[in-house]
Order: structure tokens, then sequence, then C-alpha cells
């Protein structure tokens, strides 16, 4: 493979820079291969290109339905943290901390991750107390946190509203310094040019359309390209997880939702980090491009159609507009919508299935991106050792039926009882 | 925007609705051994079915009552709408 350099990038210059290699390959689908993931998206190229690197199993395929980046891993509002309070959540998230902090030389491709911090902010004293419980939480568990008062929060952001007669007035606010932001379509692209060039088969324009599952074991696919026998299968392919489950004659405990996001015309430097507000559901951070990019709820109701509806983005934006009032003066570029896999508790699922060689990836709610190499990492292992390990352990199918639900939140796709 | 037809109140909008999620779940009945598996299957685990969908939403700034939406998932549209105790074929 062609390393990505300051040299290279001089070397091809002289050649007007059309003789590039192909960052991937387009394969034909072969007959057989050891491990097919579905579903494209960050977490299907990360699991793959985990399976290659850390386990020796390159005799794998990538099958998606659209094309690499089409998906949640282009729609999203790239904020990556792990300011969790559960044990589950949090170990999972830091590790996944460390493989962003390397993630560009470790991929020989830039993803501009950029550490800005988050800041949640808190809009009573129990929301303060709440978020100094969290935040000794997340230090137990090695993860920074800084627990900042009124003052301290208004000389980080003095553009947000510090006026003393609003509604939901600035207490303080809980400060991830170490989170941050990276550049989306490059994690996507640096995932799938470095598993390819491990010898993934990356099969775009491909559609699943059945499995075949002989005596409760996995023995292959049927795609829109044709049937393709493996020894194992992952699925990950985010809101598109309830199809394919009705296929295997499986309910899970899911439902797809869509998630809108924006983003306003590009203005000069005004915001250095990601800031949400305390008192609803409202994030926003500012892109190098300048533009504010923002999201907040669900559209609230079963959908499939990666596009919403105005009534959910006027509310977010009105939260938006409480929190930083100069919001209302900028113009919206672009809004576009993407479908989650909502899980009955809001935590993920990374697990084996009833039927032998085949593995689950879902449930990923708000937060799928921040999770891709965690996720694609814990997958890997999970699929190559067929056993979960131990970052992903609780993370289970059937915590749903024992009890051990992951309280992080309490809502899953219960939105209305927010 | 969706534009609701509540049996009660007619063509309303959506801001003035709450939604209820997928109306084809049923409680398992009282006074009735319950295995875990019904349980689970009413708390948490659903289809999620894309296109045609019937579901639960309450006109709650309107006459209150909860009411069952036919749905479409992948494209919006609404189909159509029936009182919360009607059954639906």
């Amino acid at each position: 493979m062609q390393k990505y350099s300051i040299f290279n990038l001089v070397k091809n210059a002289f050649s007007n820079h059309e003789n590039w290699d192909l960052a991937w390959k387009d394969p034909t689908p072969k007959e057989q291969y050891d491990v097919v993931i579905i579903g494209g998206g960050g977490h299907g190229l990360a699991t793959a290109y985990y399976l290659a690197k850390e386990h020796n199993i390159t005799n794998v395929a990538i099958i998606e339905k659209g094309w690499i980046g089409g998906g949640n891993v282009g729609r999203n509002t790239t904020i990556i943290r792990s300011n969790y309070m559960h044990d589950e959540n949090g170990l999972f998230s830091e590790f996944g901390m460390d493989l962003w902090r390397k993630m560009s030389q470790d991929l020989n491709y830039n993803v501009m991750f950029s550490p800005r911090g988050i800041i949640n902010l808190a809009h009573s004293d129990a929301q303060m107390n709440a978020y100094a419980r969290r935040g000794n939480s997340m230090r137990l568990n090695g993860i920074d946190a800084v627990l900042l008062n009124r003052e301290q929060v208004k000389e980080i952001i003095p553009m947000a509203d510090f006026s003393e007669n609003v509604r939901f007035p600035i207490f303080g606010g809980l400060m991830q310094p170490s989170a941050g932001t990276a550049r989306h379509d490059a994690v996507a692209w640096g995932y799938a040019r470095q598993a390819d060039s491990m010898g993934v088969d990356i099969i775009q324009n491909c559609e699943v359309t059945g499995f075949d599952v002989v005596a409760g074991k996995i023995k292959g696919i049927r795609t829109s390209r044709g049937n393709i026998k493996a020894k194992k299968v992952g699925i990950c392919v985010a809101g598109s997880t309830n199809i394919l489950a009705e296929k295997l004659n499986m309910t899970l405990p899911i439902e797809t939702h869509l998630l809108q996001a924006c983003v306003s015309e590009p203005v000069k430097p005004v915001l250095d980090n990601v800031v949400t507000f305390g008192a609803g559901h409202f994030y926003v951070s500012q892109s190098d491009k300048g533009e504010m990019v923002m999201g907040g709820d669900l559209d609230g109701y079963n959908s499939y159609a990666q596009r919403g509806n105005l009534p959910t983005l006027q509310h977010v934006l009105t939260e938006g507009i409480a929190m930083m009032p100069f919001l209302s003066k900028l113009k919206m570029l672009r809004t576009w919508g993407g479908i989650m896999d909502m899980s009955m508790d809001g935590s993920p699922i990374i697990d084996k299935t009833h039927i032998e060689g085949l593995y689950l990836n879902c449930g990923w709610c708000y937060g799928g991106f921040k999770a891709t190499p965690a996720s694609g990492w814990t997958f890997a292992h999970t699929i190559a050792q067929d056993r979960v390990h131990e970052l992903n352990a609780g993370y289970s199918l059937n915590r749903f039926s024992t009890g051990n639900l992951i309280d992080e939140k309490g809502l899953g796709t219960k939105t209305w009882i927010s | 925007m969706l534009y609701i037809n509540c049996p009660h109140c007619g063509m309303r909008s959506q801001n003035e609705f709450s939604y209820g999620g997928d109306a084809s779940v049923k409680r398992p009945e009282l006074n009735k051994e319950v295995s875990d598996q019904e349980w689970d299957d009413f708390v948490y685990n659903r289809k999620s079915l894309r296109g045609k969908h019937l579901e639960l939403w309450q006109h709650i700034s309107g006459c209150r009552q909860w009411i069952k939406v036919e749905r479409d998932t992948s494209t919006h549209e609404i189909f159509r709408t029936f009182k919360a105790e009607e059954e639906v074929a």
C-alpha cells in the first residue's frame, strides 16, 4: 500500500496527483470467507481492520448495501467522549479514547482528532450534585473529569447566556477535557483503506437478503450479488438491525428511530469546545470549516426514513438559542437525519447469539461514532475468539431478561417519558 | 410535519400528539402464569417494522385520548387512524 506522507505528496505533485493508488478496491465477492461482516459503516470497517490486525484473520468480506461513508458514519456530529458513570460504559469508552489518540498514526490517515473538551452544563443544584457523582465515578475509572462552577464555565464559554433572569440559569458544568471531535469521513476512509490493504474485501452495493442457518449454525448469507459461504458472520448495521433480525426470526430489544442534526453557515472561530445543554437535549461544536454543528432529540417515533420533520428541529434549536442566544443570528446551511438502533436501556449490545457463528453488534443509540474503534476492537475479539472480551461482557444480549441493564440514563427508546 | 387524523377531533398537526410506541404489543393477561420470555417480549423486544406500522399516539394537547395510527415507517405516510379500543384487522 502506498504510504501517505509529505514525501509521497510532493512526489505525486509532479504527476498532477493522477497516479495515486485507489484507497480501496472494488472486488467481486468470493464464494467463501472465514468471516463476513454485514455493514460497511465505521463499526464494520473497524471490526474488519482489527480482525486482520489483531487476530490475523484476513479472509474477510464487508458487505455494504450502500456505499462506504453513506450511513451513520457520515451523518453523525463527530463527538468523541467517555464521560459515563457506569463501569461498563466508562471503561469501554476510555479504552476507545486511547485508540482515538493513536488513530491517525495507526491508520496512516489524518482523522483530525481534536481533543477540545466537552462541557455538560448544569442548571440546578441537584444537577451539580449528579455531575459531581458522575465526575467522581469517571475519575475512579481513570477518566479525566473536572467540575466547573458558574464563573469557570463563563471563562470558557462567555457567549453562553449568563444573564440572571433566564428559565435555566447556568450553575456550572462537568467537563471532560480529553473529549473532542474527529473528522468522521476520514475515520471511515482510513479504516477502509487499511482493511483493504490487509486483504479484506469491501463489497459495496450488495444487500443481504437472507441467511443460511443449518442445525443452529451459520453457513452463509444470501445477497443481491449471490450467495456467500461464511464460517462466521457479524452483523453491525445500526438502524437496519431489526430488518436483518426479522430474517433470522429474532426480535431484539431495539427500535429504529430517527435522529436529526444540522450545521449553520460557517463563521469565524467562536466555540472551541463541545457544549451540551443540561435542561434538555442539545449539543453544539464548531467544525474546522467554521460551521456550528448541532443536534439533539430523536424525532420520537419509529422511522427508517433518514430524514426528519421540522417540529423536532425547532424544539432542539429553541434549546440551543436558550443556551447560546447568538445562534439565532446564524443561517442554517444543512439539516439531515440518520436512523438509530435505540436499545431499551440506552446502552449497546456486542455479543454472540443463539446461532453458532453469528455475532451481533447494535444498540448504539445517540453515541455510535465515538465508539467506532472500541466497538470494532471488541467485536473483532468476540468474533475471532468466539467469546466476549471483558470490555464488552456487560453489553450482553440477554441482560434485558436477566435484569443486568446498564442504566446510564434509563431512557432508551422511550423518549416520551423524558 | 405529520398530520394525524384524530378519530375524535379531526385532522391535527403532529405537535399536538405524543408517541406511545408499537400498538401490537399486548400485556400478558392478569392472573395467569407468565414466562420470563413473555415478559421480555412485552417489556423490551420489538419488531420495529420497516413499512406499515400500527402504533399508539396520545392526543395530548387535544382530547387527551389514546389512538391507534397506521403509518409507514419508511415514508412517514399515514394510512388510517383508529380509536384506541378499535380492533384493527
